[in-house]
């Protein structure tokens, strides 16, 4: 899935060269709605070909950035520099951004081949180029025969190719995208998935997606912000922010995390000894804490880094190991997400792949399960 | 239920039997018959024989003379052209009214539209006839412009097509605001983004988009405002000249001053025909494509 996390063949990664020249740069901006503050002093670089995912919930200020990039709205304070040029004051209608909208914004009285060529026509670019562009753009998309319908008679993914077609009929230097896939159902919002990284790929245009949908995020972003209350809680490649979350909002927003609290006790073997505050164990990490000795600490647990076996009534805690009761087994189809209870009510997830299809679960409701997990697994949050 | 739904079809459907097919029926009918001294005006249609068979006497004259007499076919197109242009000067008063209160502030829109159907809550005829004041010759109007020194003796406002005209568009002017208002406040907001995004300038975005868009509301009000301005009677009479025949009016001297019934049915089953036949087709147009 997380194609990403381990780098595209071939990507170069310019935001690890302190040399390179961002393309867009957002440098302070903040933006107020009356007394509520959508964005607080957010600074991102983003580089000529990427496709960069804003992934945060409802009111994160994500959609408010995308709105401040195309000029629907103007800034408070801050600045956006793209490709050298400052945009202030610059109207949407002269900005080369161009958006392809949540709801797709498809005119409805126009034909699919007249909707990609509206861009065209406001430039003044003669017919015959025009008709060319929009071929091409109807190509690009898949959607060539499709030139005169009208979009009421367009199914959803054929309304996402068209927005799509549209926005890049320009040739825009930045093209966002808010929330692109959200109406589709999840088989074809999958394979569009692919596809508009694809499209990406090949056009070379410089994406910034919007999405609360964090899988959606990880398989297509080169890298991502994730926002938080108007602020960018991580920026980073989905497999830097997936493996080495720097704050409990990060890891539990990206995929699913146990969140345990301690106080680091000793360094110990290039890792870190940190005693629990909630149970009798310690935990024990193999990479170094990032903060003295002393401090008081969350570590990350993903589901799917932790192993569950049935054990005696009575087994007590131990480095990495926890020992606590089934209450629930949630069957998601391509695996199994357990729930076990602690002393105390607290509820630990663990993820359980299906392997074969069982005839016997290897842990059932109401089993004492002892829960462990190696050093390399937790992540202590510097935040 | 399969009752239930038959009422509810049923209703609506006596309503116009009663109030629309058969009232129409009855004026038809009295169009082909002679006008008589009598009460009601006009000879039986329905006659006996001698041997007591019954038979039809129908007379054609009636529709013959709306043909023939320059005078009506003139008042005709009188009344088509003044509702057409009353229609026009509410669409140009209207469409920028409607789009106004749709890009207000949301906590205006409703007291906005609350005062384009205010004047409803007064009386018609007191309103037209409140135009009257304004417009005559000690009016308010004159008067002010005597005040300041504009004119040396009163303008003649009163009685002509001007007051006409802008009786008219003052009355009918709600029913031109509301349908386009309906269909402007429908219209997507990330239309008007996407054009813009698109390159297009504000000027163009409406043209393109918004214009378009609210052609169906555009066509709502025109014809709203339009029909019942071909037939309008009391705006005419109130504050139009002498020699503004328009149908209303003839159909008004026909029926109550002449007592011809038959010749003012004729005049509206015709004003009717010319009225529904060429809207009807339209509609029918507009329904396919």
């Amino acid at each position: 899935m997380n194609l990403a996390a381990v780098g595209r063949p071939g990507t170069p990664e310019p935001w690890r060269d302190p040399d390179a020249v961002p393309f867009l740069r957002i440098v302070g901006v903040t933006k107020r709605f009356g007394s509520f503050v959508a964005l607080d002093d957010v600074s991102l670089s983003i580089y000529r070909g990427e496709l960069f995912a804003l992934l945060g919930g409802s009111g994160s200020g994500k959609s408010t950035l995308l709105r401040c990039l195309a000029g629907f709205l103007e800034l408070d304070a801050g600045s956006i520099i793209l490709d050298g040029q400052d945009m202030a004051g610059v109207a949407p209608y002269a900005r080369p951004v161009n958006m392809m909208f949540q709801s797709y914004a498809l005119f409805p009285h126009m034909s699919v081949a007249q909707n990609i060529a509206f861009g065209l026509k406001q430039e003044g670019m003669p017919k015959p180029a025009i008709a060319a562009r929009v071929t091409e753009m109807l190509a690009l998309t898949r959607m060539e025969g499709f030139g005169d319908r009208r979009p009421a008679q367009l199914s959803g993914g054929q309304k996402a190719r068209v927005a799509l077609a549209r926005a890049l009929a320009k040739r825009p230097k930045l093209l966002l995208l808010d929330e692109p896939l959200s109406a589709l159902d999840k088989n074809l919002r999958e394979a569009t998935q692919f596809e508009l990284v694809n499209i990406q790929e090949r056009t070379g245009t410089t994406f910034i997606i919007v999405t609360h949908d964090q899988e959606e995020a990880m398989t297509m972003a080169t890298r991502l912000a994730v926002m938080d209350r108007g602020t960018l809680a991580q920026i980073g490649t989905p497999g830097e922010v997936y493996e080495y979350p720097n704050s409990r909002f990060t890891a539990e927003f990206l995929g699913t995390a146990n969140i345990l609290e301690g106080v680091i006790e000793r360094g110990e073997g290039g890792g870190a000894r940190i005693g629990s505050s909630e149970y009798e164990f310690d935990i024990v990490t193999s990479s170094p804490a990032p903060k003295p000795v002393g401090s008081r600490v969350f570590v990350a647990l993903r589901p799917e880094r932790m192993r569950i076996a049935r054990v005696e009534s009575g087994t007590p805690h131990a480095d990495n190991r926890l020992v606590g009761r089934v209450r629930d087994i949630a069957y998601f189809g391509d695996f199994f997400m357990v729930h076990v209870a602690m002393e105390g009510g607290r509820t630990l997830r663990v993820s359980l792949p299906n392997l074969r299809r069982i005839t016997e679960r290897p842990v059932d409701w109401e089993d004492v399960v002892a829960i462990t997990w190696d050093a390399d697994a937790g992540v202590v949050l510097p935040e | 239920m399969n009752r239930a739904r038959w009422l509810v079809l049923a209703l609506p459907v006596v309503w116009m039997a009663l109030f629309f097919a058969a009232p129409f029926a009855i004026v038809f009918s009295i169009g082909f018959t002679e006008s008589a001294e009598g009460i009601p005006p006009y000879a039986p249609l329905l006659r006996w024989r001698e041997d007591g068979s019954p038979y039809l006497q129908l007379n054609l004259e009636n529709f013959r003379l709306l043909f023939d007499d320059p005078f009506y076919i003139e008042a005709y197109l009188r009344s088509l052209r003044v509702a057409a242009i009353s229609a026009a000067l509410c669409l140009l008063i209207g469409y920028p009214m409607a789009l106004a209160i749709v890009r207000a502030p949301a906590r205006w829109r409703a007291a906005l539209l609350m005062l384009v159907v205010l004047p409803f809550w007064t009386s018609f005829l007191l309103r037209v006839t409140a135009w009257i004041g304004l417009l005559q010759d000690r009016g308010w109007i004159n008067s002010a412009l005597l005040a300041l020194g504009v004119v040396e003796a009163p303008v003649a406002l009163l009685y002509t097509d001007l007051a006409m005209y802008l009786g008219i568009t003052y009355c009918y002017l709600p029913f031109m605001v509301l349908p386009i208002y309906a269909t402007l406040s429908k219209l997507d907001d990330s239309l008007l983004e996407a054009a813009a995004d698109l390159g297009a300038r504000p000027v163009r975005a409406f043209l393109s988009i918004t214009l378009p868009l609210s052609l169906p509301g555009i066509i709502a009000g025109f014809l709203l405002v339009f029909i019942p301005a071909v037939g309008e009677f009391v705006i005419p009479e109130l504050l139009g000249g002498p020699d503004a025949q328009l149908i209303g009016r003839v159909l008004w001297t026909e029926f109550f001053q002449n007592r011809d019934w038959p010749l003012a049915s004729a005049l509206a089953v015709v004003l009717l025909i010319a009225l529904v036949v060429p809207i009807g087709l339209f509609q029918a147009r507009a329904a396919r494509a």
